[in-house]
């Protein structure tokens, strides 16, 4: 019955999301009020008609109602309960499910934190996030609907999820991601609001910029979030693969980061109106793409996890509509947006401009690298891209991005002094280049890009000190009560640069520094690396609630003392036969001990082990989770509260 | 930007050339392709073996049915793939390797750290036999028959369910054909 109460619900949604697509464009093109303060009951409507379908298929998982084909292909009556919740966005179906609903919540949102927007405008925004509502409903229900039902000689039992999936880290990585796909859909939807009125209010930029910046922190968690899942779930070590479904994700970032960034110039100086609608476009075409790449299976992955050339053709056409059109209607349009307004080569606009090539070329390097595979088929050529490829452009890029980032946040907006610039960088280099020597020597001799990296990391982070010391003193009240003045929006891009600065060191400490040991093993056998001394005590076995394990007893001395107990498993899964390794690692702020039993050798006592040393990897997340922090705290600026009191004002309050 | 620069076409096109080339990729999933080689003998090679000093050709794929699987260190989906495999060697299924566009330190280091599922390995360091076969790309399994030909192509990682509905059922049906 919850099935078809969901099902149901959907179709109800789909009709709420049309009529929003409709009617109040109709209200802004005959200036009909009326019609137009429809858009934020509808948008509501739908909302809670997405919630009702989430909440029913939540329900079939509950009750175990294998009768549910997606229920019986994703859930076993085994599994755990947080797991069988979690299995909701476990494959494609219910993914997208997850994606309508946050789309209709990013939706709704809108249209209760926007009291400050003219209503045309609204109308507009949601309108056009209707459209896309449709087009994932419409998909949902064509090609991809999670409550048909396997009737009647249904299975007694389910398939069990995916064992990759049964991790915790899984439980919120996909929803983080899709917060981030998905809020870049409002960006998107300002955008497009903007050419199709034709004239953009040049306000525009700071109502569309709090939003992104919340969509790309939730993105940085959810991206950072996979990465920490394939280091410690996938059991070979490594936290990036540049395989299709990483870049998938990455691709969109890389321009939401160029869009937040572009998105302040169009806010403080009405400047790159253009080029600001451009990358709001990219950017959602990009994360729609990424929708296409995972589940189209035009190009294989370990993540996909449902291929159907069927569903493929539909994604591209939708993707074809949405990016096709935004473009098209970006190409007649965008005239109306230039302003002839020019910048000094010397100001912070012309290096966040400078910044924003450099990340588009990185997106366009990560695309090429991507869908390239593709293109040589077609030409019936076989050749793979792999990560030298990658690695080969994105470094040096970064590098090039990190040496632009420190003057761009040194200069003022309109025009600097290149002179005062210039001194200021020439006496923070020496600092740099120096504690850089000596801190990318301290774990041992680096090659010199690790000590390059390094160098550029240090100067990022005292350029910002530099610039937090300068700038709370120039309020002339002393240094703490300077401190103090200095708004949370301006805090946040401290601490998000820092946090690249971080992740760049933490890349550079674990590339040049980890140390893989793939050994043989037996109980009583010991291995080393450096002054950490691994024991293989004794090996067991032990019944799961729906795999059997066995199990590795490790313990781990430093210099001698004891460091760490570590249990590493090979875990067999009932219902789908899946052997799966569960590494075992000691996390640690300096450095992480990883130890995952490979494959028993021939006499069935001995088993080949990995023991690896991964130090400054734990920097690389954290690097993440300072980024995504920071936009947090630019969230909580000031003016965005005075936003928020405004609204609560009216009766509503809502987090931002 | 100027009204009317041809520049604010750019996106549009660029995007339309990725969709072009994204609906091209749609018509041939790489899980599911038919290869042109079905039914054919396995193209003639002589290549080195990873393991021993022999020359493997053609002839060393005859003689009973037989897994040729293309693999390389390079490939993280051979990882995941790997278990299976030597769960099916366990169960007795001859499996060949094929040591595809690697280097062969590493591929021994690989086989000696997650065991080795191979009755032997073919080293195809510049891909040639890969290109003969129509390979595209790491991991990719044929399924080969006692007579040297190929009855079966999958693209992608091999597993357990992928074995019950497309290659159980082949052996089956040749195991009891020959014993017929």
């Amino acid at each position: 019955m919850a099935a078809e109460i969901g099902h149901l619900s959907l179709w109800l949604a789909l009709a709420a999301a049309l009529c929003l697509s409709v009617f109040p464009l109709i209200g802004v093109h005959r200036n009909i009020l009326a019609l137009q303060w429809y858009a934020r009951p509808l948008a509501w409507v739908q909302w809670l008609a997405l919630t009702l379908s989430m909440v029913c298929l939540g329900y079939s998982f509950y009750i175990n109602d294998f009768s549910v084909a997606y229920v019986a292909n994703h859930s076993n009556s085994a599994l755990p309960l947080a797991y069988r919740l979690s299995a909701i966005w476990g494959g494609h179906e219910g993914s997208l499910l997850l994606w309508g609903w946050m789309l209709g919540g990013w939706a709704a949102m809108v249209g209760v934190l926007s009291r400050s927007v003219p209503l045309h405008m609204v109308a507009r925004v949601l309108s056009v996030m209707g459209m896309i509502s449709v087009g994932f409903l419409l998909f949902m229900l064509l090609t991809s609907n999670p409550f048909d039902r396997v009737l009647p000689w249904f299975p007694l039992d389910g398939a069990d999820l995916n064992p990759l999936l049964q991790d915790p880290g899984l439980i919120i990585h996909p929803p983080m991601l899709y917060m981030g796909y998905v809020g870049f859909s409002v960006a998107f939807a300002f955008a497009v609001a903007g050419l199709l009125a034709g004239n953009m209010d040049p306000a525009w930029a700071r109502w569309a910029r709090p939003w992104t910046t919340v969509a790309w922190s939730f993105l940085t968690v959810g991206i950072a979030l996979g990465s920490w899942w394939a280091y410690y779930e996938l059991g070979w070590g490594g936290w990036w693969f540049w395989d299709p479904v990483e870049n998938a994700s990455l691709l969109p970032w890389l321009a939401g980061t160029a869009l937040i960034h572009s998105l302040a110039v169009t806010e403080k100086r009405n400047m790159f109106r253009a080029w600001t609608v451009l990358l709001a476009i990219i950017a959602f075409s990009l994360s729609l793409l990424g929708t296409f790449l995972v589940r189209s299976g035009v190009l294989t992955s370990v993540h996909a996890f449902a291929n159907d050339p069927e569903r493929g053709t539909f994604i591209l056409a939708f993707l074809s509509v949405v990016a096709g059109g935004a473009l098209t209607l970006f190409a007649f349009r965008s005239s109306a947006l230039t302003n002839n307004k020019g910048f000094k080569p010397v100001s912070r606009e012309a290096f966040l401009l400078g910044n924003n090539l450099i990340l588009l070329t990185a997106t366009f390097v990560v695309l090429v690298g991507t869908v390239a595979p593709l293109f040589f088929e077609a030409m019936d050529l076989k050749i793979s891209i792999r990560s030298p490829y990658f690695n080969g452009f994105f470094v040096p890029l970064t590098l090039v991005l990190i040496l632009l980032m420190v003057p761009g946040v040194f200069s003022n907006w309109k025009r600097q002094d290149g002179n005062g610039l210039l001194k200021r960088m020439a006496l923070l280099a020496p600092a740099a280049i120096i504690a850089g020597w000596f801190a990318a020597r301290l774990p041992e001799p680096s090659p010199w890009q690790g000590v390059l990296a390094i160098m550029l990391a240090l100067f990022l982070v005292f350029a910002h000190v530099d610039d937090v010391v300068r700038r709370a003193r120039a309020y002339g009240q002393g240094f703490f009560t300077g401190l103090g003045k200095l708004g949370r929006g301006y805090w946040g891009m401290v601490m998000a640069h820092c946090g690249l600065a971080v992740m760049v060191a933490g890349i550079t400490l674990v590339s040049f520094h980890e140390v893989e040991r793939d050994i043989r093993m037996a109980p009583g056998d010991q291995a080393s690396i450096g002054e950490y001394a691994f024991v293989f005590d004794s090996l067991d076995s032990y019944v799961g609630p729906n795999f059997d394990s066995t199990r590795g007893h490790f313990h781990v001395t430093y210099q001698g003392e004891p460091e760490a107990i570590m249990h590493p498993e090979k875990r067999t899964y009932h219902a789908s036969g899946q052997i799966m390794t569960e590494a075992a690692i000691d996390a640690g702020f300096w450095r992480d001990l990883y130890v995952a039993m490979g494959e028993p050798l021939e006499d069935g006592n001995a088993w080949a082990v990995r023991i690896y040393f991964k130090p400054g990897i734990r920097w690389i997340w954290l690097g993440a989770l300072m980024m995504a922090l920071g936009g947090a705290l630019a969230l909580s600026d000031k003016r965005y509260r005075r936003q928020r009191f405004a609204t609560s004002e009216e009766g509503v309050s809502h987090e931002s | 930007m100027k009204a009317n620069s041809p520049w604010v076409f750019l996106p549009l096109v660029g995007f339309v050339l990725l969709a072009v080339l994204l609906g091209s990729g749609l018509g041939r999933d790489p899980q599911e392709l038919p290869s042109a080689l079905v039914g054919k003998p396995v193209p003639t090679f002589s290549l080195p073996s990873l393991m021993t000093d022999e020359t493997l050709t053609q002839d060393s794929l005859k003689g009973r049915w037989q897994l040729l699987n293309v693999w390389a260190t390079w490939c993280p989906t051979c990882y995941v793939e790997h278990p299976f495999l030597l769960e099916l060697a366990a169960r007795g299924v001859a499996i060949a390797g094929l040591n595809y566009k690697d280097d062969s330190a590493p591929a021994r280091q690989y086989l000696a750290e997650q065991g080795n599922p191979f009755t032997h390995v073919i080293v195809d360091a510049d891909g040639q036999l890969g290109l003969d076969l129509g390979v595209y790309g790491a991991p990719e399994t044929f399924l080969i028959n006692p007579d040297g030909e190929i009855v079966l192509r999958h693209a992608g990682d091999l597993n357990a369910r992928v074995w019950q509905e497309k290659f159980a059922p082949l052996l089956e049906q040749g195991s009891q054909e020959g014993g017929a």
